[in-house]
């Protein structure tokens, strides 16, 4: 419960709004009391009278109280619309906006399953609640409250009748609160995992088509889908008891007020007119209290959805600006005369560790990269190579040591500044939903977001990457959108573009991970040549797994066990080194 | 990699238009989920026939006991007061009974049908083909099988259920109406000719809407998931400021189809409130003028007025179920028109078995095979190719020069536009998908790691291995030593799409499946890429042995692979332009000879 009141910020500023439509949900259910209110005072007056004309005048009220309630109903859902279908979509742009801060090592430990049924499914669930469910679980009580104290100016008796009724629905709806909340939240969370498992079905199809392994996920999806039928069929069970026992109450309490009303008109303590009337209200209390099983149900689901909500909000970014961002910001891009060591990437004694792991995967390594210089980083897989590149720009954070660039410390930059100092290629060249030209310049926007570069730029940055030639062919040229919703490129022209996002705007860092492995061998010595006039003037670490890339450096270090072995130039190191030496193939 | 690899414009919408006649499949859809559970069906209808009786009966029942049993009782006979209420008790116990199984069956029957639906879809999406997956997006298809399902889940589970009750209430009310007083009942149903109307005006405005917010829905959670899945890039390149705005303008769309739907909820419901209560004024009018004309007695209006009340009753329920069955049926359309997507390439109903394997592998032919993607622009030209049994073949060429479609025709990811591709003889498209893939294993560059240890990763080569024979996979391709110092070794989870795992790891446990599944043919698509040196080579020698008696095609940019090859084709431009043993070519000085001596090249 606690969870859905943090949603109470969101709902002040309309809370008025909010409040008139609950009274207006109030106030048609209660005046629609007065139709059978109405209706016993046309039988018992005009009828029984033989007046036509009072007839025509209580009918033609019955007809105002009959506008009256389903107007107020209209205006308490047109006012509610919009609200609530505004309050969810403001929570995932928030819970989206989160997530994209959030650090990667939270991100590897989530499923993206759970957080994308969180950021659907759950907020759904909560707007629903919104609309309908929080207003009618307000006035339900109220209603049954109401009814009581006018059953007490009826016969005081039925009052106590409806006491006893209330008793073990209470009771009865403490017992499914428990239990009800435990299987809402196995089964959302196992929706969460079903979303997982159709993901990496749909992202591993080639490797499941390749080697005919669609009945094992299917499989597994069925487990999954099994699974979150037990828990559904678990909330059902409980349903039904519920529903069971909330409908027979109000009814077994209308058999009681017939009974105990007769004995009350036979030995004179009761009127008959008093037993008619409670039993017509009760009548009437019948439908609320029938509906309350249903609204516990989704109040329970939506409590639910909202801890599954705030969970992920509260994961506390790990990796945010520095507290003195104000004073970092100062010595951006721009001012780089205030660095105090312009160009030079270091790295001062990193200890790398990913939280879980039991050894560190970076275990003291210092290298300092000089204005201008590239330095190339070789080693066997695993060693550590890639961890090297994510600490650059921030994508984990060093367990110790620290990494430097222009002179600051990394985590005394503001992430923006910092990010934009550099360009970067990861081994998987990832494209966004975006046109080419779009994707080449979205690394050289400016710390507050401003000015790309120009069109010029972006063909300057294919010429580099060997990319302007495919580029030219496609339908719409640098206008073609690519990546997961646009046109499907091949591995070797993803990594291309991805190459001329890196270099685009000549940032004063390079950082590539493995750039050209999807290139055959006469396109990655082109792009090689061209490569040598930007890394001359720009400071670059560059992965490295073929020696025609390791060439490339002024210097290699070779890693092995996320330790530095040796540094030197590639022809030193080919006469020193025998580890580099297998390593770049040269038989031994 | 193939530059003309499917540059087949890839919808940004919909990849599924859906068909004018999408409501009629997807009814259709729905009747062959159901109809195994005939019975249970029929006995849920039973089970809610004598809830919504059971429920109709009551207020006669208590009307009984205030018009006749209370005053018997005052005159001393107790009998006309008890019997009613005794039947009212009865009546009530029974329905609460019915509710109790009503609603465990409704559960139980929508939970079938939400398994099979759910099943139907993902076994679909499995053998459509790797051509639907290049035009469609892993969050459109998530989409579908999360945000779609919950909605019908939700009509099926709550709102069904209600529907019915509420339905067999109003049909029990209607005819006992009509037996009372059929007058009186013709006045009730008058108010359902503008019931009807209004009903169908917002059904059509509902489902339009509905169809509205599910696309939309689609479209947002298309965005998250390619921006979680590309968060690495997001960060680094500072793209969280567009992707709030984008997903701003995405969700813009959403909210104001679900604000119209709830508005048109909210039209609608005012409007079946309005005309129940001019409904009951009517009622009212026309019963006391009757009364007092001496053509009706009090009794029967004062029934006739409970029951249009109970009558008109489960109407806002039926509106939220109105809605949510709209919601259901347009997400039911949208799952429909992926079930009816036609794979492109489909399994032979009545397969030819392929021969026994030899012991050299087994021959593979393109006899005049030709390719093009659905554009129509020839990828392959008309080609022909025989590669015997046992032999290794080099495949070089540029980007682009169609390499891998090539080998995605001897996949059978793709099926050739024209000729046949051959197996010992067989039509692949003869041959049962299991004896396939059997036969014929793909390692491609991208080595994609499922939920679950590197064990289970690696068992996806064969699924009933033994760990014995998972571990002698991962020692042929080096991967054991890398293994050792995991935390958990072989049961080391993966995490997320591998992320504990190097890119070179990843390869290698590619590597140990396809060593695990242990084909007949294996296809190498730029499968070393990743990989440093000496894993390349630790994967070559234990290739080299591998490749003993078995058929191989190798596509790979370093060059360090021929040295393995029998033989080498050399791909430009879709066109097999050179053909020989790998000392020929190089000796007869042609494009493989210029690529040969710029790779001896850069490796020095």
């Amino acid at each position: 419960m606690r969870d859905l009141l943090r949603f109470w910020p969101d709902i002040r500023p309309r809370a008025w709004r909010y409040a008139v439509s609950i009274l207006l949900a109030l106030f048609s259910t209660g005046i629609g009391f007065l139709i059978p209110v109405l209706t016993g005072r046309a039988v018992d007056g005009p009828i029984a009278d033989h007046d036509y004309r009072r007839l025509v005048l209580i009918a033609l009220l019955v007809v105002a109280v009959g506008f009256a309630e389903s107007l107020a109903q209209l205006i308490r859902r047109m006012i509610t619309a919009g609200m609530t279908a505004d309050w969810e979509v403001l929570w995932r742009r928030r819970l989206f906006s989160h997530l994209q801060r959030l650090d990667i090592t939270h991100h590897d430990e989530w499923d993206s399953g759970q957080m994308l049924s969180r950021a659907t499914n759950d907020l759904t669930q909560l707007r629903r609640f919104t609309a309908f469910g929080l207003p009618f679980l307000v006035i339900t009580p109220c209603l049954v409250v109401l009814g009581g104290v006018i059953l007490s100016f009826i016969q005081p008796v039925f009052v106590v009748l409806l006491v006893l009724m209330s008793l073990p629905t209470m009771a009865g709806v403490a017992w499914f609160n428990s239990r009800y909340k435990i299987a809402a939240r196995a089964a959302q969370d196992t929706m969460g995992e079903v979303s997982t498992s159709v993901e990496e079905s749909v992202q591993g199809i080639r490797v499941l088509l390749a080697f005919g392994r669609s009945p094992w996920a299917a499989q597994r999806f069925r487990l999954i889908v099994e699974r979150l039928r037990g828990h559904e069929l678990e909330k059902v069970r409980l349903d039904a008891w519920l529903f069971g026992a909330i409908m027979l109450l109000p009814q077994l309490a209308l058999v009681a007020f017939a009974a105990v009303g007769a004995w009350g008109v036979v030995t004179g303590w009761a009127t008959l007119g008093q037993t008619v009337a409670a039993i017509t209200l009760m009548m009437y209390l019948r439908m609320p209290i029938e509906m309350f099983g249903f609204l516990l149900a989704d109040a329970l689901m939506a409590a639910t959805a909202a801890t599954r909500y705030w969970e992920l909000m509260d994961l506390e970014p790990r990796i945010t600006d520095p507290k003195a961002a104000e004073a970092a910001a100062v010595t951006s891009a721009a001012a780089s005369s205030s660095d105090p060591a312009t160009g030079v990437l270091e790295f001062d004694r990193v200890v790398f560790q990913h939280e879980d792991a039991e050894t560190p995967l970076l275990a003291g390594v210092d290298l300092r990269i000089a204005p201008g210089e590239t330095l190339a980083l070789v080693g066997t897989t695993g060693t550590g190579k890639t961890a090297m590149t994510a600490l650059v720009p921030r994508l984990f954070d060093v367990t110790e040591g620290a990494v430097r660039v222009d002179g600051h410390d990394v985590r005394d930059l503001a992430l923006a500044d910092l990010r934009s100092r550099m360009g970067v290629a990861f081994e998987e060249p990832i494209l966004f939903s975006a046109s080419v030209k779009e994707n080449v310049a979205m690394g050289t926007q400016s710390v507050d977001g401003g000015t790309a570069i120009d069109e010029n730029g972006v063909w300057e940055a294919l010429e580099i990457a060997q990319a302007a030639d495919f580029v030219r062919a496609l339908p719409d040229g640098l206008d073609t959108e690519v990546g997961e919703q646009g046109l499907s490129l091949s591995g070797g022209q993803r990594q291309r573009i991805a190459l001329a996002r890196a270099v685009a705007g000549r940032p004063r860092f390079l950082v590539l991970d493995d750039p050209l492995s999807a290139v055959d061998v006469d396109t990655e010595d082109r792009v090689q040549n061209r490569l040598r006039t930007v890394l001359a003037e720009t400071t670059a670490l560059i992965v490295a797994h073929r020696p025609s890339t390791a060439a490339l450096a002024d210097r290699v270090a070779v890693m092995d066990d996320g330790r530095i072995l040796a540094v030197g130039g590639h022809e030193e190191l080919l006469g020193t080194s025998a580890v580099y030496r297998t390593l770049m193939g040269v038989k031994v | 990699m193939s530059d003309h690899s499917d540059q087949e414009r890839r919808s940004p919408h919909e990849p599924d238009t859906l068909p004018p006649d999408i409501a009629q499949r997807a009814r259709r859809l729905l009747f062959d989920l159901a109809r195994p559970e005939r019975t249970g069906y029929l006995v849920l209808v039973v089970i809610l026939l004598l809830f919504g009786i059971g429920n109709a009966i009551g207020p006669a029942l208590i009307a009984q006991a205030m018009d006749r049993g209370i005053p018997a009782a005052i005159d001393g006979d107790t009998t006309a007061l008890v019997i009613p209420l005794a039947a009212f008790l009865l009546v009530t116990l029974a329905t609460g009974v019915a509710d109790f199984f009503g609603t465990r069956l409704t559960g139980t029957l929508a939970q079938r049908l939400m398994v099979s639906l759910r099943r139907r879809l993902f076994d679909h999406v499995q053998r459509l083909g790797i051509a639907y997956h290049e035009r469609s997006t892993s969050g459109r298809l998530v989409s579908r099988q999360t945000s779609d399902m919950e909605n019908i889940q939700v009509f099926l589970t709550g709102s069904l259920q209600e529907t019915a009750i509420g339905l067999a209430a109003m049909g029990a009310i209607a005819v006992t109406l009509i037996v009372m007083d059929w007058r009186m009942a013709i006045v009730v149903f008058l108010g359902f000719i503008p019931l009807l109307w209004v009903s169908i005006v917002s059904n059509r405005a509902q489902r339009r809407n509905q169809r509205r917010t599910r696309t939309a829905i689609a479209k947002v959670i298309v965005h998250i998931v390619e921006t979680l899945g590309g968060i690495r890039a997001v960060q680094s390149f500072r793209r969280e400021d567009v992707n709030d705005r984008r997903i701003v303008e995405e969700d813009r769309e959403f909210r104001n189809a679900t604000a119209a739907s709830l508005r048109n909820t909210a039209w609608f419901a005012a409007g079946t409130r309005l005309i129940g209560n001019l409904s009951m004024a009517a009622v009212l009018l026309v019963g006391g003028w009757l009364v007092i004309g001496d053509a009706l007695q009090v009794g029967m209006l004062t029934a006739f007025l409970l029951y249009v009340r109970r009558f008109y009753g489960p109407l806002d329920e039926l509106v939220q179920a109105f809605t949510m069955y709209q919601s259901a049926s347009a997400a039911l359309e949208k799952i429909t028109a992926v079930i009816d997507a036609v794979p492109e390439v489909v399994e032979p109903t009545s397969p030819t078995p392929l021969p026994a394997v030899r012991a050299g592998g087994r021959r593979v032919e393109f006899d005049d095979v030709a390719f093009s993607y659905g554009d129509g622009v020839p990828v392959l030209p008309r080609f022909d190719l025989e590669i015997p049994a046992g032999q290794t073949v080099a495949l070089v060429g540029m980007t682009g020069a169609g390499k891998s479609t090539l080998v995605k025709l001897l996949t059978r990811f793709y099926d050739p536009t024209a000729g046949r591709v051959l197996m010992d003889g067989v039509d692949l498209r003869e041959v049962a998908d299991d004896d396939l893939r059997r036969a014929v294993v793909m390692v491609t560059q991208e080595s994609y790691q499922f939920g679950g240890s590197i064990a289970d990763n690696i068992r996806i080569g064969r699924p009933g291995a033994t760990d014995q024979q998972v571990r002698d996979a991962a020692d042929a391709v080096g991967l054991t030593p890398f293994i050792r110092r995991m935390p958990d070794g072989f049961d080391t989870d993966v995490r997320k799409r591998g992320g504990r795992l190097s890119s070179g790891q990843r390869q290698l446990v590619s590597f140990a499946r396809a060593f695990l599944a242990d084909p007949d043919v294996l296809v190498l698509d730029e499968a070393t890429a990743h990989l440093d040196i000496p894993s390349e080579r630790q994967v070559q020698e234990a290739l080299a042995t591998v490749l003993e008696g078995r058929t191989a095609v190798i596509i790979a940019h370093r060059l360090s692979t021929v040295e393995i090859a029998d033989r080498v084709l050399v791909m430009d431009d879709g066109r097999l332009v050179e053909d020989d043993t790998p000392a020929a070519l190089i000796a007869s000085g042609g494009r493989f000879a210029k690529l040969h001596g710029a790779w001896e090249e850069s490796r020095a």
